[in-house]
């Protein structure tokens, strides 16, 4: 029997070579007259250890990382396709620390299995959730998914199952599923990594929210900037319609349920729901004004639920362990688990998904063990491009919806990322403006015109120009925006701004004073 | 990436595939573009006819998406991510050797590379990150960069 050993395929392990290292351990084993088997499994998450190499044994899956071509050599020494020692050698890879300590639902197999394979799918509670809801009324799954307080995880947090009942209880002879893989906040991809890693998962939940609504017809819209999650997905659902999953006849329920990709066009706006309707319909991506809501009039008209690729992923858990154990875990109105994301200048970034509370400190300095540079840490953006920069004093919030909107930040799609003391705030406040006007829709003239008014005006202070009065007139500008935009880009651009402003005022007065 | 050369019959095959979907436009420019590298302005009128609506609305759409361009690509991709988390482990640093390595500026080319900036590749923990002829790479250097364009070259 040949040795299973797993290299991950992940995008993310890729660029820093994993390819290069599944094919100098393929080499070895060959000229050595070792019999292996490689699986390219998805990334368990802890990318400061990738290229992390697994071997299965006895005991159980041993890793070791982060692997390089040049050590391979070594490994095949240490007999490591054994389950040997080697300097490189990280135990048992559920005893690791940084992942036992987390709690993973909603990734609970990406890492694990072998991504496009529905034997291993199933094998790890794949299809589980599906085949209950197949059993239930529609009433059920909405009341099942509304119960366990699911919220949306593509920014605004809006509970799933009540876009559920909008959706199901609008009559219509068509209705769609829209998942938003547009991922576009800058420090977050876990969208990504669950789709290379888990696509199964998604589709599943995707398929449940057909059956509980009434639609018969999914849509997955992904950026055109993760071509890998892209394929990934694509040969999933051709494995999932030949395997009888989706199709006319789901599982031999006799409903149908079917499922296609759309390709983003490297737009970020079109990451808000209505404009990613508009571009699914091949149009501009601009924002429709609401009402009508996407659940009573979207996707060509027709009743649509838009949710994020990890709100659908974490349906068939729910419904497969029930709602009472999702809701057990969180904090006050945040229940369950968000899938934190950990970037930008962090010792040891990944994937840390944990039940809401978790405190910034505990994720950037716990997990993350500070800064890569090893300079102490500035400042953490949480949220994306159009969350908040909080300061060092404000790593002790609790990481939940409510807790961070009463720090002047909000929770986004969870990603978090570390600044060190180089960073100038009154750069990234200029880039948060610049950022919105090269993205805006166009629609509103404070989202289209502000934004370069305001990255101007931030200009002239960082070159010490009237700065008290260019401070004033940035802080009128960030309110007109926040008031006069539709959609979150122009509404939320000012939080960047006014917090850097806030927290880190000396980056704005240094120049008048030099 | 190799392209077909444009042609108005290679274009009319292409959209012959794309015209009956469900909202066609932005998927039919898409297809022309995978197809011969750019969407050459002389395609926005037969995208109009084939899916029956007017040349000012495939010209809102050709126009709108950062990814669809109307010229030819060049040789070379080179895409350097300047979002936040990037930026926090020296993208501009990366971008400034990378134009001196290449030779040629942010968002120009020249006969044998484009440089473009774009906002975050999904490599947030790995940064800074950059995409090369469609290849991601993590932890990104000028020399790496351009050691990757001149091995395919
Ligand atoms: C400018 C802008 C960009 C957005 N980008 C995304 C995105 O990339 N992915 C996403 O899921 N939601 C994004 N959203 C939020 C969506 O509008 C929407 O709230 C979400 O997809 C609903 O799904 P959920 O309830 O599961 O979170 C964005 C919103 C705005 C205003
Ligand atoms: S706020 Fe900006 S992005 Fe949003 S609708 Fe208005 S112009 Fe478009
Ligand atoms: S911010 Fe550069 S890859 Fe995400």
């Amino acid at each position: 029997m040949s040795i299973r050993i797993y290299v991950p395929k992940d995008a993310a392990v890729r660029s820093i070579g994993a390819d290069y290292v599944a094919l100098a351990i393929e080499a070895e084993s060959a000229k050595r007259g070792i019999s292996i088997d490689i699986v390219r499994n998805g990334t368990r998450g802890a990318l400061w250890l990738e290229p992390m190499v697994e071997v299965e044994t006895r005991e159980g899956r041993v890793a070791y990382g982060p692997v390089t071509v040049s050590d391979v050599d070594s490994l095949f020494d240490a007999s490591f396709h054994m389950g040997g020692q080697h300097k490189l050698s990280l135990g048992l890879t559920e005893d690791i620390p940084w992942l036992a300590r987390q709690d993973r639902v909603t990734f609970a197999r990406v890492g694990v299995i072998d991504p496009l394979s529905l034997a291993d799918y199933q094998e790890h509670g794949g299809l589980v959730g599906l085949r209950r809801a197949l059993t239930l009324e529609q009433e059920e799954i909405v009341t099942e998914v509304t119960q366990s307080g699911l919220r949306g995880r593509g920014g605004a947090g809006f509970p799933a199952g009540i876009k559920w009942r909008t959706v199901m209880a609008t009559q219509s002879d068509q209705k769609f599923i829209c998942c938003n893989a547009d991922e576009g906040d800058s420090g977050t991809f876990a969208d990504r990594m669950l789709m290379e890693g888990d696509p199964f998962t998604l589709l599943e939940g995707m398929t449940i929210a057909g059956l509980a609504v009434g639609a018969s017809e999914g849509v997955v819209y992904i950026r055109s900037e993760y071509p890998a999650a892209y394929a990934t997905l694509n040969q999933a659902i051709e494995f999932a319609r030949a395997f009888g999953w989706l199709g006319d006849n789901v599982l031999g329920s006799g409903r149908a349920f079917d499922i296609r990709t759309r390709l983003g066009g490297g737009s970020y706006v079109c990451g808000e729901e209505t404009a990613m309707l508009e571009s699914i319909e091949g149009k501009r991506g601009v924002v429709r004004s609401k009402p009508p809501l996407p659940a009573i009039f979207g996707l060509f008209g027709k009743p649509t639920v838009i949710n994020n690729v990890l709100t659908l992923a974490t349906v068939p858990a729910i419904l497969a362990d029930g709602a009472d154990a999702y809701m057990a875990r969180g904090v006050g109105r945040s229940v369950g688990t968000q899938v934190f994301q950990l970037g930008g200048n962090i010792a040891r970034g990944g994937i840390v998904e944990t039940a809401f509370g978790v405190t910034l400190e505990e994720l950037v300095n716990d997990y993350g063990s500070g800064t890569l540079s090893g300079l102490p840490v500035r400042a953490v953006q949480v949220g994306g491009p159009l969350g908040a920069y909080l300061p060092v004093s404000s790593l002790n919030v609790s990481m939940d919806y409510e807790s961070l909107l009463a720090a002047g930040g909000m929770l986004g799609h969870g990603g978090v990322v570390v600044f060190d003391e180089s960073v100038d705030m009154a750069q990234q406040a200029k880039f948060a403006m610049e950022f919105c006007a090269v993205e805006s829709c166009g629609k509103c003239t404070p989202c289209r015109l502000g934004s370069t008014r305001g990255a101007e005006t931030i200009l002239k202070i960082m070159n010490g120009e009237d700065v008290q009065d260019n401070k004033k007139l940035l802080l009128d500008l960030c309110e007109v925006m926040t008031d006069g935009s539709l959609c979150a880009m122009g509404g939320l651009t000012p939080l960047p701004v006014r917090s850097a402003m806030l927290h880190f005022s000396e980056d704005f007065d240094r120049r008048a004073r030099a | 990436m190799s392209f077909t050369p444009w042609s108005s019959e290679a274009a009319s095959a292409v959209l012959d595939t794309t015209r009956d979907k469900p909202g066609p436009v932005l998927i039919s420019l898409q297809a022309l573009q995978n197809a011969f590298g750019y969407v050459p302005k002389e395609a926005v009128e037969m995208v109009a006819k084939a899916c029956n609506v007017s040349r000012a609305d495939v010209h809102g759409v050709l126009t709108f998406y950062h990814d669809l361009r109307t010229s030819p690509p060049p040789r070379n991709s080179v895409r350097i991510c300047v979002a936040e988390a990037c930026q926090s482990v020296g993208s501009q640093r990366l971008v400034d050797e990378t134009e001196r390595v290449f030779g040629t500026r942010m968002d120009e080319s020249n006969e044998d590379v484009e440089l473009k900036s774009v906002y975050c590749l999904g490599n947030c923990a790995l940064g800074p990150s950059a995409m090369v002829n469609g290849e991601l790479i993590g932890r990104s250097t000028a020399d790496a960069l351009h050691h990757l364009v001149k091995a395919k070259s």
